[in-house]
Parts: structure tokens; sequence; C-alpha cells
């Protein structure tokens, strides 16, 4: 059980595949349009459950209880060998040597 | 009685909703046939450009450095032939409170909610806009609510956007995270009504004209450190609020630079597209939004947009993804500037049109944005390399947006190509007319169109002509 006062995120859909917008591509009309808000929650939820969350602008939004404590993880990605050659051939050029061209 | 919240209902009431949301009568401006008063419309803010000047001043907006980049510029002249490239600057609007000259267009608009007394403001963008409009609500004390188009189907999202949702959220904004598709709007809409929260949109003249001090500071910084006038200056172009502001602002010091756009070429992605959401590595300054607000502008969420970059832009070039990563990290290696993707498409595409010009001449990039986690082109990359995007070294006219990325096999294969301006001037006028219906233009209304594409009147005619439209 998550408790009241938790900071949460929810998750609501807003259209249903089926009822959104004329002339969308076909890949994204067949899809639910899909939100999703953070909040406190209003009253004691289980994950799964219908909630309601009071947002930081004081709105109330209903949806089903997805995650707490979300926070959002970005981050350098990882080893990108393409960036070091860049940097390498460049200064070779100003250099005065030819590295690829 | 509860109001009928069903989408059909809630866009029925969208004039209704954005008159109540930003103060501004559109329909005073109309001239009931094709024709609209744009300047009319640009002085509804009340705002001259002094005062606007000082409420930039005020949140720490603007008087960004100019930077000559003078290692690019010896690669470029590499590159060149004998006796050409120009000296190639950069105005480094990553120094803006939150990162970009987007902290222009919501210093204006975001100070206009307080003066109006809204209690909050709300804006509709995935990008840099939305973490301007909260720094700025941050700072004169108001709540902010942005929406964003951040997740496909998967509730996968491009991490560019989340750092965004990161940092709106770090100014203390609500933000609303939604799945592909312009619906979005009809959420936005419910929250302005809900709220009724200031509409701080893109595209509004509070907006654009924030935007013209950039312009103005390019002349006036340009003349301080050459003494004279920039030859060119390059615009990354998506909505095209960056170049009509910025070219507005050129016009105001008497600068008749050649305004350029520059966007990446995502030639075959449609932009509404589930699947073809995560299959690009740039979210705006793209040819997605490019091609289609440059040929009918008002598809924004305004009744009429001041952004009308037609009016303003005398060359349109486009630059592949794999030619802006590559420059992203010479502006790192050569010039020791980190900086994010968005102006670095104006940055490549300067690279090649400064090979055209005397070393004499002079180019600006006329914004930096910042990076960082999710938004640096090494957490791009090693994305597009998840989802499958093919990534080489090659040929760049090579690459086929979301399937591969090509880096140029070396810098002198960076090539800015030319968008055709007469095809994009007929698209407007062509969208224009079918938006018309049955009004037969006016001699007003065939000034009106000139001046929307930068032609005269005897093209505009012509047009009409080849596509059979009756004039007065």
């Amino acid at each position: 059980m998550i408790k009241k006062d938790a900071w949460v995120s929810i998750c609501a859909t807003i259209l249903e595949a089926g009822s959104r917008a004329d002339g969308i591509p076909s890949d994204t009309a067949s899809m639910p349009l899909v939100m999703w808000v953070s909040g406190h929650l209003v009253e004691d939820c289980e994950i799964g459950g219908e909630a309601t969350v009071r947002t930081v602008t004081g709105r109330i939004e209903h949806g089903i209880l997805e995650q707490v404590e979300q926070y959002t993880n970005v981050d350098y990605g990882g080893y990108v060998p393409e960036l070091h050659r860049i940097s390498a051939d460049a200064r070779a050029i100003l250099a005065g040597g030819a590295a690829h061209g | 009685m509860a109001k009928d919240m069903s989408y059909a209902a809630v866009m029925g009431r969208k004039n209704q909703i954005l008159m109540d949301s930003l103060g501004i009568d559109f329909s005073k401006y109309e001239s009931g046939g094709i024709a609209f008063d744009y300047e009319g419309v640009m002085a509804a803010t009340g705002m001259t450009f002094d005062d606007i000047k000082q409420i930039q001043l005020a949140t720490g907006v603007g008087n960004t450095p100019m930077l000559e980049l003078r290692n690019i510029t010896a690669l470029a002249r590499h590159y060149a032939p004998a006796g050409m490239g120009a000296r190639i600057f950069i105005k480094d609007e990553a120094a803006n409170p939150s990162g970009s000259f987007k902290d222009r267009r919501a210093a204006t608009a975001v100070y206009t909610a307080k003066k109006l007394g809204f209690k909050g403001v709300a804006a509709a963008t995935s990008g840099n806009y939305g973490a301007a409009v909260a720094s700025q609500a941050a700072k004169l004390g108001l709540s902010a609510i942005i929406a964003q188009e951040c997740f496909d189907s998967r509730k996968v999202g491009q991490p560019e956007i989340l750092e965004k949702t990161r940092k709106c959220e770090a100014f203390g904004a609500e933000v609303i995270q939604m799945t592909v598709g312009p619906e979005l709007f009809y959420k936005f809409l419910t929250i302005l009504e809900e709220t009724g929260y200031f509409s701080a949109s893109l595209y509004s003249p509070f907006g654009i004209s924030g935007v013209e001090t950039l312009g103005s500071e390019v002349a006036l910084q340009i003349r301080e450190m050459t003494g004279k006038n920039p030859d060119a200056v390059i615009v990354t172009h998506a909505g095209g609020g960056n170049i009509t502001g910025t070219a507005r602002g050129l016009i105001r010091e008497g600068c008749n630079a050649q305004v350029v756009a520059a966007s990446v070429n995502l030639k075959g992605l449609h932009m509404a597209s589930n699947a073809h959401f995560n299959r690009k590595s740039f979210t705006t300054g793209h040819t997605g939004f490019g091609f289609p607000f440059a040929t009918w502008p008002d598809r924004s969420d305004m009744p009429r947009n001041a952004a009308r970059p037609l009016r303003y832009m005398d060359r349109y070039v486009l630059v592949n993804q794999g030619e802006v990563f590559y420059m992203t990290q010479l502006l790192a290696s050569l010039e020791g500037l980190e900086r994010g993707p968005a102006g670095n498409t104006s940055l490549a595409a300067a690279f090649s049109l400064a090979q055209e010009m005397p070393q004499d001449a002079v180019i600006v990039v006329q914004e930096t944005e910042y990076t960082g986690a999710g938004k640096h082109i090494q957490p791009q990359l090693a994305f597009a390399k998840k989802s499958g995007i093919d990534i080489y070294f090659g040929e760049p006219s090579a690459e086929i947006a979301g399937e591969n990325i090509v880096l140029p096999e070396h810098p002198g294969l960076i090539v800015a190509r030319d968008v055709d301006m007469s095809s994009l001037r007929k698209s407007l006028i062509k969208n224009t007319m079918q938006r018309a219906g049955d009004i037969v233009p006016t001699d007003a209304d065939i000034e009106f169109l000139a001046a929307e594409i930068k032609a005269n009147a005897e093209f505009v005619r012509e047009v009409l002509e080849e596509t059979r439209v009756k004039t007065r």
C-alpha cells in the first residue's frame, strides 16, 4: 500500500484508440493518447489502483498509480567511438596532416 | 451544467479559450478577406522594443556573448577555394538563464501574464521553451504547467525530451507528459480552461517580439567586433519564431545581412507517427516543422501566428543529422565549447556557406543552446544506436532519416543543400487560397501575399494565374 502524500506518477488515457483526431497516421490512431503526471497521493492507494494526486500547481488529477518516488533518469549514454575519430581527424587537418582527407 | 469536455466540444471552444488566456482579440486585425494586419498583431503586445529590453534585462535574459570561431573558420578555409572562407561567429545564447534563446520568448510572455494578474502560465512544448517558461515563472513567482509530447506507445522517450522534463520540474513547473499525437493540444486547452492560466504560446506576438532583441544584439556586436555589418546570419529554423524575431531585430538596426534559414533534413519521417517518433535524433530545428510552418504559419496554436518565416527568409538550406553531430563534436574539440544540438544545425550550414564567401566576409550563427545529460551528442547517438539506427562514416548525402546517421568521412563533405525558395513561396500562396474558399483576392490581398513571401505582387499574380484563381 502506498501511503497518502507519497510522491507518485499516475497514468490516464485521454483519448481511446479509435477516437483519435482525423488525419493522423494509422500507427498513431491505433494507439490510445496517454498522459502521465506526478503529484502527491491524496489517499492511500495500491500500485495499479485508481489514484488521485495533487500536482505541484495544486490541480487534482485521476489515473492509475504507476510509480512511486519517480525521477528523470537521463545520462551520457555510453561510449561512442565515432566522437574520438572526429576530434582526432579535425586536429590533424588543422595541424597540417591529412587524416581521412 | 457541467461543461462538455469531449474532444469535439473543447476544440470547438478553441478560439474563445485562447482569447481568454492571452488577452488579445485577434478578430480586430482581420480584414474579412485574405489579408490581416500583421504589424497590428505585433503591436498588440503594447510593448516597445525598449520595454522588452528592460523586461529581459530584469531577469538576466539577453546580452549574451558573441564568439569568433577561429579554429572552425580555419578548418572551413582548408576546404575553400583560395581567398574564400568567411569568418564564422556564434552568439552564445546558452548563456541565458535556462540555457537557450527561448528565454527571450518566455520573458515577454510571462511578464505580461504577471502584469495582467494571471496566477500561472501554461505552454505546450517538448523543447527548450518549456524550460524557459518554467524559469521565467519561477523568477516572477507564477505557477507553470508544461505539456510535452514525450513518449511513444511503449513509454520510450528521447533522452533530450526527458532532460527537458527534468529541467522544467527543477524550476518548479508541473509537467504533463503525453504520448505522440497532435491532440496534446486538446489536453492543453482543458488545462487552460481549468486553471485560467495565461497561454504562453511560442507563436504569440509576445514571444516573437521577444526575439527581436537577439537580432539587434547580433548587428550591434558584429559592428563593434568587425567594424561592419554581418554579411549573413544563419538561423536554425523550425516553427519560424527564431528567424522572424531575429530578422525583425536586424531590420530595426538597419542591418541588411542575408537571412538564411537552416534545418535538419528529416525527409520521410512523419511527425505525428508513433513508429517514427524515436527514429529521429533531432526533436526540433528540422524539416518536419520547418517546411509546414514556412508554407502555412497559421497551423500554430494561435488564431494568427506572429512567426511568419517567409516574410524574412532570403535563403533556406538543409543539412543532415550526421553533419550536425559532426559539427557539434568539432565545436567541443576545436573551440572548447560543449553546446547542444539546435544552434549547431546552423553552424553546420555556416561551415559550408562560409566556403562560398570571401575571407573578409562575416557569417553569424545566431544561437547556441545548453547541453548536458540527455542532450549531449553522446546520449543522442547511443540512443539512436539502441533504436537500431545505423551510424557510420561516409558520404552525408547517403543519409536516410530514420534508418541511418552518416557522419561525414571528412569535414570537406559537409554541404548545405539549398531548398527551392520559389516553390516554398508558391506553396504558401496555394495554402492560403485553399483556405480562403470563395474569397476573391483584392489588390490589398495581393500586396499582403507579396509581403508574406518577400516577393513582388507580379510573382503573386503569376502564381494565382497558374492556379486559376480569379482576382478583382
